[in-house]
């Protein structure tokens, strides 16, 4: 439950080469932060599913239905009483923009169209994850957890921390999760007559649907360059030569 | 008990009808509606297109609701389509006062999961760039919300003065803003010719501006009465907003990343102080930026003494392609907290990147903040809590 | 009267009077700057700092509402949410208004070209008359713009009939 062992790749279900090459292990955690973890897994006990190290900071997964109960603990026995962010993560690979058959958009970065989970693992597509902090002790712990694909519900952390009110808002209007407890879930970002979620993967930019990047296209010399410019410079080398 | 009033002139209906409305003690109701104020989105002291909804009742503030999203771009889904040096590009724009700190972190993240570190040389620069980004910004606000208080001398010395650093910044990046200069490995370029003297010669003129606008703006007494006691933030509600930097230092919370988070840049080889102040109102912050900027400049000629030659690029491969893996770095910016949560599956762009913004937290404690003041005040608050709309909407 | 609605400002033989006209309206623009994002702290130090000083060129910065201005500049990225609130600032300036847009985002949607939330330029929302390319623009490239809009104010009514296409609101062809 609490060993975190600092020689092994923290990623759980992936298939993947070793990330780091550097002789010390970076993602083995500091004295304060093996304590911290060990504490949480003492008041949480079977809600801890996962649990992982990243680059000395701990990244922890817990249940589903103990998604506010970890902020309780996390607020009240760990001290951490500052919010940084709560967001969602959605696994997905992205499908390709316009499909198959469209032509290769040049711009983009090509993703490995498996789907793999990061840091402590996932059941699933969605995930919610938050970051919350310690101004007095000075450590940081950062929860995930799984979030069912159908019914999107997750458990509001509003109760525990006043701030999570508009981090609230902001992932429900991405990703669509609908925050249990949240006393009102309007957009924070989009205008109210927005359709869809747009962090999800399967939210398509349409601009570069409709007009895909060209690649590179009409490209003028740069003073120097250049026909006139270059038997200039053959002229001037050749000179120099002899 | 009568007061010498003047005669009143001759009406047909009782005057004593309209005493009640001379006098407010008497306990007469006067049937009063709340009014609705828009402030914004346009509005010169909302920094941006911030809009705030307020209900008022006379002059108090009922309630406050802030609108937000008149400037979201969608960054965290942009970043998605676009390849790292790209992404250095774009993520300047979100703090649009403080260019350069907001490179910092996204390229540590990055070098975290590709194992790769910068030369010496290269972080004393980063952090030399970052500090005079953090002045810059600075110099802007203490001259700004003078202006917020109705005082507009100081607008101008604030732009003035913010010029002598971003003459430096374009000196040494090529921009005055937004210069893309961080790349993962290194910076772009090493320092001008002539560079170190210069920026030893602005720092004595920041110290000057210090000194004028603790003078000017800090010293003045209407600036004290319209700021003391106004928008006080109690440091236990800060922290569960996530209130951070300076308007959380204002309230008397001894923390700052430079120096209690994990080492990032050359903070660990400086000797600085963080200053804090008890009170938690929007004096307090002004006095804390203020200190601050001095402590900036300190930092900057500190590291300009330290500075050591060498290499300013490591060894990158051409293509970056960031091996798989997740990377979470937070750094004080100017702004306050600001953090990249990178999710990289092995290609030249990122899988996800969430950006936690500073000032995105300053302002969602406004609904609580704003309960119970006056107008003007209003302004005064939002101007002392120094957010940027492109980091609240990103 | 109605001299400049009715073009009998643009008829050759008034030449004179029309050009004094211009002349003074080219020195005296009041210009609103709506600055929404990084620009306009390269527009407010162009208006307000004392290096890039734009009063020189008879550009008065801060006007107290767009119905008491000539010249606006939209600089910064405009999005869906506030595109309805620019264009409701266009309608509320008085005739003749001129509009300066400042760097890329305004021009073309900029660096965020492909953003499910921003208008890809204000021409989609507001007639454009000068355009500012820039990312941000330097304050002197924004002098310039302004420079290139007192030419053309100058020019106006002298050969073509814009000046009462600006006077009556109607939209200018460009051919």
């Amino acid at each position: 439950m609490s060993d975190v062992s600092g020689t092994e790749t923290p990623e759980a279900d992936v298939e993947a080469e070793p990330t780091e090459e550097v002789a010390p292990d970076p993602h083995v955690l500091d004295d304060l932060h093996t304590e911290l973890v060990a504490r949480f897994g003492n008041e949480l006990g079977v809600a801890v599913l996962d649990q992982a190290a990243v680059f000395g900071m701990p990244v922890v997964r817990v249940r589903r239905i103990d998604w506010r109960r970890a902020a309780e603990v996390a607020k009240g026995a760990l001290e951490c009483d500052y919010l940084s962010f709560i967001a969602g993560i959605d696994w997905m690979p992205a499908p390709k923009e316009g499909g198959d058959d469209a032509g290769s958009d040049t711009s983009a970065p090509v993703q490995p169209q498996e789907t793999t989970y990061g840091a402590a693992g996932s059941d699933g597509r969605f995930q919610v994850f938050a970051r919350v902090q310690s101004t007095s002790r000075h450590w940081g712990l950062t929860l995930k957890a799984d979030v069912d694909e159908e019914s999107l519900l997750v458990q509001s952390w509003v109760p525990v921390y006043a701030g999570a009110d508009w981090h609230e808002r902001e992932t429900w209007e991405m990703y669509g999760f609908v925050f249990d407890g949240h006393p009102a879930l309007r957009h924070l970002y989009l205008p109210s007559e927005f359709e869809g979620h747009p962090l999800r993967k399967d939210y398509p930019l349409l601009a570069r649907v409709v007009k895909p990047w060209p690649g590179l296209v009409d490209v003028e010399p740069m003073p120097g360059e250049g026909a006139d410019a270059d038997a200039e410079a053959d002229a001037a080398t050749t000179e120099a030569a002899t | 008990m009568s007061t010498t009033n003047p005669p009143l002139p001759e009406f047909d209906i009782d005057p004593r009808a309209f005493r009640h409305l001379a006098d407010a003690q008497v306990g007469v109701e006067l049937d009063t509606g709340d009014m609705i104020l828009n402030l914004g989105p346009q509005h010169p002291a909302t920094h941006g297109t911030l809009r705030l909804v307020v209900r008022l009742d006379g002059e108090r503030v009922v309630s406050a609701d802030p609108v937000i999203g008149y400037m979201h771009r969608g960054y965290e889904k942009l970043v998605e389509f676009r390849t790292y040096p790209q992404i250095t590009t774009l993520i300047n724009r979100i703090d649009w006062l403080s260019s350069f700190a907001n490179e910092v972190p996204f390229i540590d993240a990055a070098e975290h999961l590709m194992g790769i570190e910068a030369p010496p040389r290269a972080q004393y620069i980063r952090t030399i760039l970052t500090e005079l980004s953090r002045i810059a910004t600075f110099v802007l606000f203490l001259g700004e919300m003078g202006l917020q208080v109705g005082a507009l001398t100081p607008a101008f010395y604030g732009f003035r003065d913010r010029e002598h650093v971003l003459n430096l910044i374009e000196a040494a990046t090529g921009v005055r803003r937004h210069p893309h200069f961080d790349r993962i490995g290194g910076i772009k370029d090493d320092l001008p010719w002539g560079w170190i003297n210069e920026t030893r010669t602005a720092m004595k003129t920041v110290f000057d501006a210090c000194d004028v606008f603790e003078d000017l703006v800090a010293g003045n007494e209407i600036f004290e009465a319209r700021t003391r006691s106004i928008g006080i933030i109690p440091p236990e509600l800060g922290a569960a907003y996530g209130v951070s930097g300076s308007n959380l230092r204002a309230s008397g919370v001894d923390w700052d990343l430079r120096r209690d988070g994990r080492p990032y840049l050359v903070y660990p080889d400086l000797d600085f102080k963080v200053w804090t102040h008890p009170d938690g109102d929007s004096f307090a912050r002004y006095w804390v930026r203020l200190q601050e900027t001095r402590e900036s400049a300190r930092m900057v000629v500190q590291m300009l003494d330290q500075m050591p030659a060498g290499p300013i690029m490591a060894k990158v491969p051409r293509i970056i392609k960031v091996p798989e893996g997740e990377s979470w770095v937070e750094t004080e910016n100017p702004l306050g907290q600001m953090g990249y949560y990178v999710i990289s599956k092995g290609a030249t762009g990122p899988f996800r990147v969430k950006i936690r913004s500073a000032s995105f937290s300053n302002v969602s404690i406004l609904p609580w903040l704003l309960r119970g003041v006056f107008v003007p005040d209003v302004i005064t608050i939002l101007a002392s809590l120094y957010f940027i709309l492109g980091d609240i909407d990103r | 009267m109605g001299l400049v609605e009715k073009g009998t400002l643009s008829k050759p033989a008034l030449k004179p009077l029309t050009w004094l006209l211009n002349y003074s309206r080219k020195y005296s623009l009041w210009m609103f700057q709506w600055g929404l994002a990084c620009c306009a702290i390269e527009m407010g130090a162009a208006l307000a700092s004392p290096r890039y000083d734009v009063m020189r060129l008879g550009v008065i910065p801060f006007p107290a509402s767009p119905r008491q201005a000539d010249l606006i500049c939209v600089s910064g990225t405009v999005t869906d949410k506030m595109a309805p609130a620019v264009r409701r600032l266009y309608d509320q300036m008085p005739d003749p208004k001129y509009v300066i847009s400042m760097g890329s985002c305004a021009n073309c949607g900029g660096p965020y070209w492909d953003s499910y939330s921003v208008t890809k330029g204000i021409d989609q929302i507001v007639p454009v008359d000068v355009y500012v390319p820039g990312c941000p623009p330097r304050p002197e490239a924004l002098i310039q713009g302004i420079v290139l809009l007192q030419e053309r104010i100058q020019n106006e009514g002298i050969g073509n009939h814009e000046l009462e296409q600006r006077w009556r609101g109607e939209p200018i062809v460009v051919e």
